[in-house]
């Protein structure tokens, strides 16, 4: 664990919500998390009406964590009041968007924290059953889990009868077997009930007909992990944490060319340069930034000129990128773009599901056309064609994953044009010249 | 129709399309409202009555007020809804679309055999454009061969998903799956890598581009070189549309994707594979005489002339009653129909009868007593019906098109599927109660359902739900569908009518009989008490009225059924025995030596079967695809055959009979089978049928209504049994159902 803990030694600029607990010897433990303020939001919770709870996480300004950032309160507010089906809680674990390792440490080191979020949201829209979708590759959380999850059924915070109040509320685990796609609320649905994980038609919606056909809410480890700290301290001061519409803080994973990589919990609307700068320490050999992911590999890129901005949903939507799932990505002076693009396309195209036509073959045709343009086979019209192909993605495919897989490589052809021309003018890459003369 | 349960919702909904103005029920597909107005959006993966996928992104239309374009087979019209389908953004987004699936395609149009009639081709042509800006290297998969009758080629597959769709959802035999992921996923078998299933081609035949072959019609041909007719299967009772492809004389494939009949786009195996018994080498294109012990080739001429010299000998010696003649349940109305005149008008005699696979004779005469006869269910009234009571039978193997019919109605009408049976029927998975009966129980479990007893305690299965309970939910229901097999017959039937009749709403009924005519051999009285129209042949008035019919005598002595000429044979009373269209060695497990007595066999037939190889005279028949007439369904449902193709050497029994009619010096008033027909709507009770339907291709329900003498003895009918594989004696012919590897143990699998 020695090289991944560094990257958790945190930063003075951060604002510890629902990091507090990390680093605390035996964090997981349900001891520690007990003489931490532990379980007293559910406690708090289940003393209050359910629709207050909901108000109460709606007026936070708790968005999603997971990378479309709904307001968490409103997505639990659509859940039918009266059902015929059980409503289910559905936590997704599936974190998988390249540049983003925020939900393993909240796994490993608070797990306690994301049950108790799960339970308070089940009180919320009165459901009896949650479920944690864990990623694949992260099949060793499910030990520290499961282990969670037994403590608190013995000590009475899961199962019947929660703290004599009367509700009843199960949480079991499940993984994934390794698809990007699962990620996605629908077809981590149809994965949970032994489907293949692919996404499904909406509407109707999950909250109407989710999981088993009942209604369900679908919420990322780190929304949930930020559901007790609200309950406990309250709607206002939480929203006062961040920016405007922007409540709390969050979690950013800093990747690539910078000193300090790492994840870090910083207010909401923490403008990006200071992210960089202050927080990562700058990029590595003082070399100059080229270009930022700002929010996993999904987003459009960001050029330096476009760094002074808050790191907020709607700032970031304002200059046409996306806060996502908080996965900084730097890249400095040296890194090709064509390659970056190139990289980019190919997990999304060993990634689509293939369930529809544009993405499927779309990304396919991206990753298969930017590996021949990237090893000198380009021609003329090859970026015009890429940029063309991204954009009959964007917008018709079924579920958000062909956007993730076109907006990167359009941003990269916009705004770095010129490194595809260079690629093209010396039929090879510029920045592996080296490599290609001495081969 | 299904029964509306709650208050009237509202009833249209406004919305513009294109600048034009409709209103369409609430609830409608934005696809659905587009075609009712002419407007066609494309797709390839929506398919009416399948679930909706949203994945070929082909029907992506513009919706004012929404942020992107949406697909138009998953949105629901909603009131003011103003949607454009044709405009740029839409258009190249459609070739988007088709551009992207030729990426990969190997645009192997010069061979694949969807050629000129592949969706995706049609699309392209229309829709898409005509160069390409893909220079990468297409994937390339090896075609699978996922059984002798389905081929997969999946450079060719768009992955619309239709077939894994029709398996599991139409066919409820879920044999298809999807393997891999992103570009490189494709179609792949659930079992390993080879298909188990009911060999439908369902699959085949919904696949919108050449990804799924047939095993009989690939690289065969091209469809343009193709003529095609539209005519009914002959396998089983129940009368599926299907329009054969024939080029040079030759019938080269069966489907029905012009949905045309009620059969939809539906075939089974069968159907869609089981025809190729018509162009087997075997079939006998010569008349036979035997001379000194062996069967020789001879002529028309000779054949028909012995005939006729050797039945008037026998006639003259013996009397009329020493000749008996077995009729089939594959031939046509007006072939039993002209047998049953020459029977008892030339021969003189009512020694006559067939194979009985239902009791249909049964079930009229309890109609007629009861005065319901407006009591026949069709088989689309079974995709629609709310309630059906299904008793005994195997529909999955035996009538694949009601089980189909049965399914439809539960999956897409809610049906309550009630099942009594001796075995565990496929069809149980779709039942609200299964009654699981000790085989051959089923006759005692509908009178303990009629009579609300309870059981004899070894009726049941263990486990199983009671008789009981069914008769509870039944009397619930409304305008149940009553269907039985040939274990409810003689007075069960009538006892089950009558109690049927006492249920909630418009109870109805089918019997399911085998073959494509069984109903048409009953109707036109191939029995001994029966003539055409179920009037017994003991009624005066009856006889009296075929008699001015048809201008001469009816033998009034009652004839001798199927085991009675047996052993009348073996009695030596019978000297003569006529066969048309029929095994009877096969079907009453005869041994060899039971003909041996007989002075004179006749047989008519496509092949040289058990019987016919003792036949002194053997007549080579026309199939179902060389002649023109009527069949009637199990259901009593009238449609046409159509003649396709002709086979040199070949009579239709049509053709024999009136041959043999005018030899014996009749001058009969028919000069084609239209002619017999004509007669036969203005004569036979119960068949006034519309003829411009039926010449349309439609299926004219019968309205029979009699009383016929009550059944003698239950073992005069029983059903074949036949698989989803099998068919008589003519499947033994077909290479293509023999070639199929669930066909060695069709009923060990459960799909």
């Amino acid at each position: 664990m020695g090289d991944y803990e560094n990257y958790l030694k945190g930063s003075p600029l951060e604002v510890k919500v629902i990091t507090r607990r990390i680093g605390i010897p035996n964090s997981a433990s349900i001891d520690v998390f007990l003489q931490n303020d532990g379980y007293k939001a559910l406690a708090k919770a289940l003393a209050m009406k359910p629709d207050e709870v909901i108000n109460e996480v709606k007026n936070s300004g708790l968005r999603g964590r997971g990378g479309a950032g709904f307001n968490t309160g409103m997505k639990w507010s659509f859940v039918p009041k009266q059902s015929a089906k059980p409503k289910y809680v559905v936590c997704n674990a599936d974190e998988s968007e390249p540049g983003t390792c925020k939900d393993r440490p909240l796994i490993e080191f608070d797990p306690h924290q994301l049950i108790e979020g799960v339970a308070i949201a089940g009180y919320s829209i009165q459901s009896n059953q949650g479920y944690i979708y864990v990623r694949g590759e992260y099949r060793y959380l499910l030990d520290i889990l499961d282990r969670a999850l037994q403590e608190a059924y013995a000590r009475g915070y899961l199962g019947k009868n929660i703290l004599g109040t009367g509700f009843n509320f199960d949480i079991a685990t499940h993984t994934g077997a390794g698809a990007y796609e699962c990620g996605e609320e629908t077809a981590l649905l149809n994965s949970l009930e032994g489907l293949r994980g692919y996404p499904r038609v909406k509407p109707p919606f999950p909250a109407v007909v989710g999981l088993y056909g009942g209604p369900t809410v679908v919420n990322n480890v780190e929304t949930l992990s930020n559901v007790p700290s609200i309950l406990l301290n309250g709607a206002d001061w939480y929203s006062k944490l961040g920016s405007a519409k922007n409540g709390g803080t969050r979690l950013f994973c800093l990747s690539g060319h910078i000193n300090r990589p790492g994840v870090y919990e910083l207010p909401m609307g923490f403008p990006l340069r200071r992210i960089i700068e202050e927080v990562g320490g700058g990029i590595p050999g003082g070399k100059k930034l080229k270009c930022v992911i700002p929010g996993g590999s999904s987003c459009p890129v960001l050029t330096p000129e476009e760094i002074d901005v808050p790191m907020d949903f709607d700032s970031l939507s304002k200059i046409g990128s996306m806060l996502g799932s908080g996965g900084v990505v730097i890249m400095d002076e040296d890194t090709c773009m064509v390659k970056a693009a190139l990289r980019i396309s190919r997990f999304y195209a060993h990634e689509s599901c293939g369930w529809c036509i544009p993405c499927r073959e779309g990304t396919s045709w991206l990753k298969t056309l930017l590996t021949r343009f990237h090893a000198g086979g380009g021609v003329a019209e090859d970026p015009d064609t890429a940029l063309d192909v991204a954009f009959n993605i964007l917008g018709k495919t079924l579920c958000p994953l062909g956007d993730a897989a076109a907006l990167p490589v359009i941003s990269i052809l916009k705004k770095f044009r010129h490194e595809f021309e260079d690629h093209l003018k010396l039929g090879a890459c510029p920045y592996e010249r080296s490599a290609v003369t001495a081969s | 129709m299904p029964e509306p349960t709650t208050a009237a919702p509202p009833t249209t909904v406004t919305i513009t399309i294109d600048g034009k103005s409709m209103t369409v029920p609430p609830g409608t597909l934005l696809i659905e409202a587009a075609k009712q107005s002419g407007i066609d959006i494309p797709s390839f993966c929506y398919y009416p009555g399948l679930t909706l996928q949203g994945a070929c992104r082909m029907c992506v239309v513009l919706i004012e007020k929404m942020p992107k374009l949406q697909t138009a087979c998953t949105t629901v019209v909603a009131n003011g809804m103003v949607v454009h389908t044709a405009n740029d953004e839409v258009k190249n987004a459609r070739k988007a679309m088709l551009e992207f699936l030729l990426t990969n395609h190997p645009l192997d149009c010069p061979v694949c055999d969807k050629g000129g009639e592949c969706e995706l081709q049609d699309a392209v042509f229309r829709y898409g454009a005509a160069e390409t800006r893909f220079l990468e290297i297409k994937h390339h998969e090896e075609e699978k061969k996922f059984s002798n009758l389905v081929y997969y080629d999946r450079p060719r597959c768009i992955l619309c998903y239709r077939c894994i769709r029709v398996c599991d959802e139409g066919m409820d035999v879920n044999a298809y799956g999807i393997g891999f992921r992103g570009a490189h996923s494709e179609i792949i078998p659930n079992h390993g890598d080879k298909l188990e299933c009911e060999e439908c081609g369902m699959c085949i035949d919904i696949c919108p581009v050449g990804a799924l072959t047939s095993g009989t019609y690939r690289y065969k041909t091209r469809p343009w070189e193709l003529t095609y007719t539209g005519t009914i299967c002959n396998h089983c009772g129940d009368g599926c549309k299907t329009t054969l492809s024939i080029r040079n004389n030759e019938i080269i494939r069966a489907n029905n994707r012009d949905h045309s009949g009620f059969n939809g786009e539906f075939l089974c195996a069968k159907g869609r594979f089981g025809w190729d018994f018509v162009n087997s080498e075997q079939r006998v294109t010569s008349p036979r005489i035997r001379r000194d012990g062996k069967q020789e080739d001879s002529t028309w001429e000779e054949a028909l002339g012995t005939t006729v010299a050797r039945l008037n000998n026998i006639i003259t010696r013996h009397g009329a009653d020493s000749v008996a003649v077995i009729g089939s349940n594959r031939t046509t109305n007006e072939e039993n129909y002209l047998l049953s005149r020459f029977t008892r008008t030339v021969l003189g005699t009512n020694n006559l009868d067939h194979h009985r696979t239902a009791d249909f004779s049964s079930l009229v005469g309890a109609l007629t007593n009861s005065h319901a006869t407006d009591r026949y269910a069709t088989m689309q009234g079974v995709a629609t019906a709310s309630s059906i009571l299904l008793i005994g039978n195997n529909p999955t193997h035996q009538h694949p098109l009601l089980a189909y019919q049965i399914r439809q109605a539960v999956r897409q009408h809610r049906a309550r599927l009630y099942v009594i049976n001796g075995d565990e029927i496929k069809l149980r998975r779709q039942a609200t109660l299964y009654v699981q009966v000790k085989p051959g129980g089923e006759a005692d479990a509908v009178r303990a359902l009629i009579c609300n007893l309870g059981p004899a305690a070894d009726l049941l299965a263990a486990g199983s739900t009671p008789i009981s309970a069914v008769a509870e939910k039944l009397k619930t229901e409304s305008n149940t569908i009553i269907i039985f097999g040939d274990e409810i017959r003689g007075e069960m039937v009538g006892e089950l009518v009558r109690w049927g009749l006492t249920l909630p709403g418009r109870t109805r009924f089918i019997a399911l009989g085998d073959y494509a005519n069984s109903r048409g051999a009953a109707d036109m009285g191939l029995l001994p008490g029966n003539l055409p129209g179920y009037s017994s042949i003991t009624d005066r008035e009856a006889r009296a009225y075929f008699e001015t019919v048809w201008g001469e005598k009816l033998p009034v002595k009652p004839g001798r059924d199927l085991r009675g000429i047996v052993s009348g044979i073996h009695a030596g009373d019978i000297k003569t025995l006529l066969v048309f269209g029929s095994n009877p060695i096969k079907t009453l497990k005869l041994d060899g030596n039971a003909l041996s007595k007989l002075d004179f066999l006749l047989v008519a037939d496509l092949f040289p079967t058990e019987t016919g190889a003792l036949a002194d005279v053997f007549l080579p028949a026309t199939s179902f695809a060389e002649k023109a007439g009527t069949v009637t369904n199990t259901c009593g449902q009238v449609q046409a055959v159509k003649r396709t193709m002709r086979k040199p050497g070949t009579r239709s029994d049509l053709e024999i009979i009136m041959a043999l009619a005018r030899q014996f010096g009749r001058k009969w008033p028919y000069n084609s089978p239209d002619d017999v027909l004509r007669e036969m709507i203005a004569k036979v009770r119960g068949y006034s049928i519309a003829l411009p339907t039926l010449l349309l291709g439609g299926a004219v329900a019968t309205v029979p209504e009699g009383i016929p003498p009550a059944l003698e003895r239950v073992d005069l009918i029983s059903t074949s049994g036949d698989s989803l594989f099998t068919s008589g004696t003519v499947s033994r012919y077909s290479k293509a159902l023999n070639s199929v590897e669930e066909a060695k143990r069709p009923h060990d699998h459960i799909f």
